[in-house]
């Protein structure tokens, strides 16, 4: 079996699996469904480990592999078929995405039990993983656009997945309208480039477009920036961030997958698959770098003040995406790629916590509610503990080596990249910062109500209701669930966030600065023809990123816990002395607004506009007034139906001598 | 002498169609056709058409004629009031036919038929005979002549359904009742 | 005698039939007269089989004589209807064909 046949494989099994669990689902007693969706995705990481070996094996220029099921189109000098390429970076996004699936599906066997759409959840988690793959292995433009849909709509699906919350459906649908806004830009750049190379498949038009365009030719700038349209719809930079906070809406573990590990990802992974495009147009390269930058710094500074838990970590999210776009942009892709792989592993194990912690509140994700669960959760504390750290870039975790590769990188760039540099430290510090605002204000502290119940060894339960607006429901289907699931009681739970937690420590072990090259290595035969291949960061800076790093790190964890730990009500004193600066933060620095005045309102008054005025008068009018026509003309008409015999033989015998009369003077 | 028989039978034939349409009385009209038909079968004797000639006076003046005769015996003669409803109609139906003749006679002398100013050609003996109807019936015009028989068949059975008196209701079996309200209806 | 004379009186005799069609009020009177049309269309037939030569016009003509006396039964069937069911003897009473 060849490297195509397990890339086949690993793309069908999900959608069998989805398939599956969709039209079986009513025969599914308890927890089947779970497991048969974890199982389709462990058998499709296993193919991918399958499809990296016999990868490995093939010498390595002979890495970029292509496979076709079938022509898919073929006329009017469109050549589409149905094939995908198998290459470093495809196989370790299946790896990453299998991976990290594979244990939030384990997680949510638990976690969603006792949901009346239990068996739905697993469908669509299995289509989503399905989606992201064909995105991610498809070999042309046209696949992956159409796996670009199908991941927006996976994400619409799971973001609603609670219907009957009015919240939740509101926040599928402005995900939807966003990343459909990607699409366009998307469909828009393969377009502009198949009119200009004439090939939509990626050997081809990566052949053909150097010899195309000139470089930052004003096509080939547009097209990458449409590339960009669509790729930060998917990941949530600015301008098209504002649906991910609200995806939070979705149950959590579909936080972890989508909102965390893959999905918006997804933006990343476009960066680096056109790599060869963007540096041939090296402004559209740099705007991405400067929005990702820009991104990564406003999201820190949000997530420094919310209150909501996974509003805060979907923020986090936002801002370390940031860093991973900013990573490809300024052609960093080994670390760029790198992060994205630590990011997966310690996002998706916090959002796993923070579902435990949730579930111990009982649907509660107000933070300002939470304190000292320590000692009733150990476990979760401990997982969510090793998370923070990652993220904070605690010297020696994942998240350290891979963040501080791609800010080297900046550096060694020089020039106005020491901006990027110096942006990305003070996300660096403020991401250390509010990392561990949650640990301390969640954990830390005096235990509450409900810590106290579950150290008494009871869960607390309370009336079901909408997290964010309190509105009260039930539990039935469309809602979420009555149980609620922590990890000390679910092994499942525990087993999968161990293993994340583990992976977020070890991790950075296969990119240590200097030492081991595992993942630039493994990903160099893919971006072999990009000109900063051999760009190695000096020791100097490298030592410099890693210092400056790790005093950030620390630095931000102390402020935290003086302003947590040793005094308590800092921050509420601190809110209440910059108000504006506090609502600023608070806002979101005031983006939802702006779309809301600027698109939001005009569209619905166009949409008034048009109903009352256009539908009613000019379609109404015409149509009206054509029945009103046809009924005047038909009036007329009828005068001559009198019934009478005679009248309709003179009818006849006037007709024929009209014809007659016709015929006689055209025959002159 | 061709054309004294000619006008002759013109003359006939045009005062036939005038009685017709400008008695009062419907029995008075069909002895006035049983006059234009006959004098019909003069000029078609003109036209060398012997077998349509006698088929003429035998069909039309002898059988359809008298079909017409017994359904106004039937009938009855109504008298056509004399005021009409629309006299309007009337004027109108004159002039249009009027434009048709019009335009017909036009249509006729001003056509380049060159042949239409002469006799017609030097015909053979057996020309309009009855042999000669005959072989091209059946060689030519077969299946008009087979579509025709069929026609006549269909008229005889639609005569007979036409003339037909509604039976009795006691002669007819009645349905049941009791049975017709039992039974399910969709 | 020429040929444009038979066509002529074929003429009249049709447009007297159309008048009588359209101005008498009982019908059977208009079936006669609608023989009367016939029986012109027939003449021109004639005349111009005898124009041609050929005999295929009296055979047109022939089946026209036999339409002709299919169509009188109907008819004539139609009104002996009429008068049993006591349906008044008027073309203008027999105006259900409205719209």
């Amino acid at each position: 079996m060849n490297a195509t046949t397990y890339a086949w494989l690993v793309l069908s099994i999900p959608l069998a699996g989805a398939a599956g669990i969709a039209l079986a689902w009513r025969w599914l007693p308890g927890r089947t469904a779970g497991w048969i969706g974890s199982a389709a995705i462990g058998l499709a990481f296993l193919n991918s480990i399958g499809a990296l070996v016999m990868l490995q094996d093939r010498p390595a220029e002979e890495r970029h592999l292509r496979s076709a099921l079938w022509d898919y189109a073929n006329t009017s000098g469109i050549e589409v078929q149905l094939d995908i390429f198998v290459d470093p970076l495809a196989v370790f996004m299946c790896l990453v995405v299998t991976g990290v699936s594979f244990l939030i599906h384990v997680y949510s066997a638990a976690y969603m039990a006792g949901d009346r759409g239990y068996a739905r959840y697993f469908s669509y988690l299995n289509f989503f993983v399905f989606s992201m793959l064909l995105l991610v292995l498809a070999g042309n433009f046209i696949l992956l656009i159409v796996g670009w849909a199908f991941v927006g709509f996976a994400s619409y699906a799971l973001i609603s997945f609670w219907y009957r919350r009015r919240t939740a459906t509101y926040a599928g649908m402005k995900a939807f309208v966003i990343n459909v806004v990607g699409d366009v830009g998307l469909v828009l750049a393969a377009i502009l480039l198949q009119r200009d190379t004439g090939r939509l498949d990626y050997p081809g038009v990566f052949e053909t477009a150097p010899r195309v365009f000139e470089t930052n030719e004003w096509v080939i700038v547009a097209v990458c920036l449409l590339l960009l349209l669509g790729a930060f719809a998917k990941s949530a930079q600015i301008p098209l961030h504002t649906w991910l906070a609200d995806a939070m809406e979705g149950p959590t573990p579909v936080s972890a997958l989508i909102h965390a590990a893959t999905m918006v990802t997804a933006g990343v992974y476009l960066i680096a698959r056109m790599h060869p495009l963007f540096e041939l147009a090296p402004t559209a390269a740099d705007i991405s770098a400067a929005i990702g930058a820009l991104t990564l710094v406003f999201a820190a500074s949000v997530a420094l003040v919310v209150t909501d838990l996974k509003r805060i970590i979907a923020y986090s999210t936002i801002s370390q995406i940031g860093y991973m776009v900013m990573g490809v942009s300024i052609a960093a892709y080994g670390a760029g790629m790198f992060h994205l792989m630590t990011h997966a592993f310690f996002k998706a194990l916090m959002f796993m916590a923070a579902g435990s912690v949730i579930a111990a509140m009982a649907g509660s994700q107000d933070i300002d509610r939470m304190s000292g669960l320590r000692r009733a959760m150990p476990f979760t504390f401990a997982a969510f503990l090793v998370a923070a750290l990652a993220l904070a870039a605690f010297p020696g975790l994942s998240g350290y080596f891979s963040k501080d590769e791609v800010l080297a990188f900046a550096a060694e760039r020089g020039g106005a990249y020491w901006l990027l540099y110096v942006a990305g430290t003070l996300a660096a510090l403020m991401t250390a910062f509010y990392a561990f605002r949650i640990v301390f204000r969640v954990f830390g502290g005096e235990p509450n109500a409900e810590a106290r119940e579950l150290e008494g060894g009871h869960l607390h339960h309370a009336e079901p209701a909408n997290p964010v607006t309190g509105e009260p429901e039930d539990t039935d289907v469309g809602y979420p669930g009555p149980a609620h699931h922590i990890a000390e009681r679910e092994f499942p739970m525990k087993a999968a966030m161990g293993l994340l937690a583990v992976l977020s420590v070890v991790a950075g072990a296969l990119q240590i600065p200097g030492v081991t090259h595992v993942v630039e290595g493994f990903l160099d035969t893919t971006f072999e023809d990009s000109r900063f291949i051999d760009t190695e960061v000096s020791g100097g800076l490298e030592a410099l990123a890693l210092i400056v790093g790790a005093a950030t790190g620390l630095a931000g964890i102390a402020l935290a816990w003086l302003l947590y730990v040793r005094n308590p009500g800092a921050t509420t004193r601190l809110a209440r002395r910059l108000p504006r600066l506090h609502g600023f933060l608070a806002h979101k620095w005031y983006f939802d607004e702006l779309y809301d005045r600027t698109i939001v309102r005009p569209t619905a008054a166009l949409g008034r506009f048009s109903a009352d005025v256009f539908e009613r008068v000019v379609v109404g009018g015409l149509v009206s007034g054509t029945t009103f026509a046809v009924r005047a003309g038909n009036s007329i008409v009828r005068v001559a139906q009198t019934g009478l015999l005679r009248n309709y033989a003179l009818l006849l015998v006037t007709g024929v001598t009209a014809l007659a009369l016709y015929f006689l003077v055209v025959s002159r | 002498m061709e054309a004294v028989v000619f006008w002759f039978a013109a003359a006939l034939a045009v005062a036939g169609a005038l009685g017709i349409v400008l008695q009062r009385n419907p029995f008075y009209s069909v002895l006035a056709l049983v006059v234009h038909l006959i004098a019909l079968a003069v000029l078609f004797l003109l036209l060398r058409a012997e077998f349509l000639a006698a088929a003429q006076v035998i069909v039309y003046a002898g059988a359809v004629m008298v079909l017409y005769v017994f359904v106004v015996a039937y009938v009855g003669g109504l008298e056509d009031p004399l005021t009409e409803p629309s006299p309007a109609l009337r004027a109108l139906a004159v002039v249009f036919c009027v434009a048709l003749l019009a335009e017909l006679s036009v249509a006729i002398a001003g056509s380049g038929l060159k042949a239409l100013d002469t006799h017609g050609p030097e015909l053979e003996a057996g020309f309009g005979s009855p042999a000669q109807i005959g072989e091209l019936f059946l060689t030519r015009f077969l299946i008009a002549f087979e579509l025709v028989s069929l026609l006549l068949l269909i008229a005889a059975v639609a005569a007979v359904v036409l003339a037909r008196r509604e039976p009795e209701t006691s002669s007819r079996p009645q349905p049941d009742r009791g049975l017709a309200r039992e039974r399910q209806v969709f | 005698m020429d040929i444009v004379w038979y066509l002529v009186l074929s003429a009249l005799i049709f447009s007297i039939g159309a008048v009588g069609v359209l101005t008498r009020r009982s019908p059977l009177v208009v079936l006669i007269c609608l023989e009367l049309m016939l029986n012109a269309g027939n003449l021109a037939l004639v005349a111009f089989a005898r124009m041609t030569g050929t005999a295929d016009g009296q055979i047109f003509a022939l089946i026209v004589m036999i339409v002709a006396a299919a169509e009188v039964v109907v008819g004539l069937g139609l009104i002996v209807a009429m008068y049993r069911n006591r349906v008044p003897m008027d073309v203008d009473e027999l105006s259900e064909l409205r719209g």
